[in-house]
């Protein structure tokens, strides 16, 4: 075990942190409530050369591991950023695993100095109404052609599909009823958003609003063979390449909202005075604040763990599902604390908790709900039978 | 054309900065260090000038071992090497000392010119720069809020309270500079990691020729007598407009040299 100070990730976050605070909280307040997508922190973000983060340097990428990423969305969530300021960058910094890991070099020579150059916006295609977190049941479609496919279906809350140039899309290849496993028959695609083909229709929701996520309705979209990524009917497994990466990256954008939120919320609690004294005094104001915070801690030591395990090469399902699992309670334990710590403040917009606390309740069911880590440890770690 | 940047370490200005009650000098463990804040742009308009003319750009600090986290920022925002001075034998300098071992720490280096921020954020004398010209016996050009180089000639835009002066002089020349003149680029990506692989050079004082006997606290040519901390703010003053508001403001702003 180590835990000496690394100089590269404290350079990479501080640079971070600096790049950061040129957008302040009103920033992320203003486009949550505008609902306009954050391109100037966006083209910042670019022009410091922060995505491509783990694209490897043969394509012009940084060549570096889920331990990196994760301080850099860390980083921007704790800057008061918060999921806005994740879900804008999130694909460019960690999104093309199943292309780097088995995409064809014709796709990796395409595509992967343009997500570095930041011009090319990727939505990912997952969910479905009716399958949900049934992933495998899904319904979308490829049909054969010359040449390539033809997809139909529907897909729903896909992020950032109004920018996307692309869609890393799971479709069936085989129906379901004819395959052996039920994981088998899927493809990946990297499809061409062909908006004549595919009408999108932004979902209205609870917070992160300056990005947005969609309902998708493709009708007879044409994906060229030489854009499949990895084997066709292999889709599952393809698209499982960066999944554990991916809940430890998003497990540090919920630990980062937390730390803005105890951030914010300890300096209320000096400042505010109430009975004649700062409300900090009291220990029923306090002591939620130490346990935020021994718990945003402790999450962050199962998220290095994990992204450890990753970078090293190492079976991290338990740890990656335990480290999304904790950092969605300890990132939502602090912003409901903070919120009490505001009195009624903190149910305004003005003291920026009540945005924290939106966002930092969407991690407990994206990506992956905390339901489903349960499953996963219980079947797959535990070996207690499957209940579904 | 070969750059000198002059980079100090400063404890952060966000933190809390204390004195060491034992010798009156900045107490360095007490806060985070930082880049000194002016230097940044120093920093930048070096790197602007490499960009336009060619040539080399190296980070010359005096100062303790923490400093190379600042060092390695400075090479970060794209500086090419860096010249550390680092002895024990420098603590408690004061300003005109520590211009001395800058003076002569470039003794050993090849340069055309010398940027410096024109003053740091924890001692604030302004007064290096100045030293360090007397020192090398080249022409200063303080205050800079644009700097032109054309051959063998510089010329710069000196800040003033109403405006500005152009100044001109040969090279090689020390430049300070104020915030006004860029705006000091983050550290990328790319240049984070390159900069674990430029060469930082660190010296003893007998490595840059700097005679023990003129620096130190022992040997420092000012002496910090006393310091208290700064009175808490008191309550301002209330003018009560009687129909002659707005000349007691005047006066108020006029007894401040407001106006
Ligand atoms: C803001 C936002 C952005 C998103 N962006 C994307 C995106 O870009 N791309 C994409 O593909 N998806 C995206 N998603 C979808 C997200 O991954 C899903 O919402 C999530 O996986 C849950 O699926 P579902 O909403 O269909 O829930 P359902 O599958 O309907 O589940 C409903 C509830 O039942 C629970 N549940 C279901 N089955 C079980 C079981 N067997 N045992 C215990 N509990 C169970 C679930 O945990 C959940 O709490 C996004 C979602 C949101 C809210
Ligand atoms: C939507 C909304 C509508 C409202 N409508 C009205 C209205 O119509 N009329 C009206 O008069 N008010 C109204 N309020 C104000 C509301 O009653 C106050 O917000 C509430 O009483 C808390 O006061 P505060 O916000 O000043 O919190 P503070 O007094 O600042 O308290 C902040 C936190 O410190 C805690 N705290 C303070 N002192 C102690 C202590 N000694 N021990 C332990 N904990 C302590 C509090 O519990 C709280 O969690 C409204 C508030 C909201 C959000």
């Amino acid at each position: 075990m180590d835990f000496s100070k690394d100089t590269v990730h404290e350079d990479i976050r501080q640079a971070v942190r600096d790049l950061c605070a040129k957008f302040p909280d009103e920033y992320w307040m203003k486009h949550d409530q505008s609902q306009e997508f954050p391109w100037e922190f966006y083209n910042a973000i670019v022009e410091a050369g922060w995505l491509g983060l783990t694209v490897p340097t043969e394509y012009g990428g940084g060549g570096l591991g889920v331990t990196e990423a994760a301080i850099v969305e860390q980083e921007i969530a704790a800057s008061g950023a918060g999921m806005n300021g994740c879900s804008a960058v999130h694909i460019g910094i960690f999104g093309f695993e199943p292309i780097i890991k088995y995409g064809s070099e014709d796709l990796k020579q395409r595509f992967l100095p343009r997500l570095v150059s930041g011009d090319l916006h990727v939505s990912f295609a997952v969910t479905e109404p009716d399958a949900g977190t049934d992933t495998t049941n899904l319904s979308t479609f490829a049909r054969k052609v010359d040449g390539g496919w033809l997809v139909s279906g529907k897909k729903v809350w896909i992020t950032k599909a109004q920018e996307a140039e692309r869609l890393i899309l799971l479709a069936r290849t085989t129906p379901r009823d004819q395959v052996a496993k039920k994981t088998d028959g899927l493809t990946l695609f990297f499809a061409p958003m062909d908006r004549e083909r595919v009408t999108v229709r932004p979902i209205p929701k609870m917070g992160r609003n300056a990005v947005d996520t969609n309902e998708l309705f493709i009708d007879d979209l044409f994906v060229p063979d030489e854009d499949v990524i990895g084997e066709v009917g292999k889709g599952f497994k393809t698209i499982l390449a960066g999944l554990n990466a991916e809940r430890v990256i998003s497990a540090n954008a919920a630990i980062g909202i937390g730390r803005a939120a105890l951030r914010r919320a300890t300096n209320y609690a000096k400042e505010r005075v109430v009975f004649g004294r700062p409300i900090g005094k009291n220990q029923g104001i306090a002591f939620p604040l130490a346990e935020a915070l021994i718990k945003l801690d402790a999450a962050d030591l199962m998220c290095q763990q994990a992204a450890w395990l990753i970078d090293n090469g190492y079976p991290a399902g338990r740890q990656a599902n335990a480290a999304k699992f904790l950092a969605a309670e300890a990132g939502f334990f602090a912003a409901d604390a903070a919120l009490s710590v505001h009195g009624g403040y903190g149910y305004s917009k003005e003291y920026h908790i009540e945005r924290y606390f939106r966002e930092a309740r969407l991690m407990r069911i994206a990506p992956i709900s905390q339901e489903m880590v349960l499953n996963y440890v219980a079947e797959h770690v535990l070996g207690l039978p499957r209940s579904y | 054309m070969n750059i000198v940047v002059l980079v100090k370490q400063v404890p952060d200005t966000e933190t809390e900065r204390k004195l060491d009650p034992a010798d009156s000098t900045v107490d360095r463990a007490a806060s985070d260090g930082v880049i000194n804040e002016l230097d940044e742009y120093a920093i930048e308009e070096a790197l602007r000038l490499k960009e336009k003319h060619g040539g080399e750009v190296t980070i010359l600090t005096v100062g303790p071992e923490q400093a190379t986290d600042s060092i390695r920022k400075a090479l970060s925002m794209g500086a090419d090497k860096a010249v550390h001075v680092c002895d024990d034998a420098l603590a408690g300098s004061d300003a005109l000392q520590t211009a001395y071992a800058i003076a002569q720490t470039l003794g050993t280096l090849e340069y055309d010119l010398v940027i410096l921020g024109s003053e740091s954020t924890d001692a604030r004398t302004g007064v290096v720069g100045a030293a360090l010209a007397e020192y090398l016996g080249l022409p200063q050009l303080t205050l800079a809020n644009k700097v032109d180089v054309d051959g063998t000639s510089v010329k710069i835009q000196r800040q003033t309270d109403d405006g500005y002066q152009v100044v001109e002089a040969t090279l090689p020349a020390v430049i300070s500079v104020v915030e006004k003149i860029n705006e000091p680029r983050y550290p990328s990506f790319k240049l984070i990691m390159a900069a674990k692989k430029k060469p930082v050079t660190k010296l003893s004082i007998a490595e840059a020729g700097i005679d023990a006997d003129k620096v130190g606290l022992a040997n420092a040519t000012t002496q910090v007598v006393d310091f208290a901390p700064a009175p808490p703010r008191t309550a301002g003053t209330v003018v009560k407009d009687e129909g002659n508001g707005g000349v007691l403001i005047a006066d108020f702003l006029a007894s401040k040299k407001f106006v």
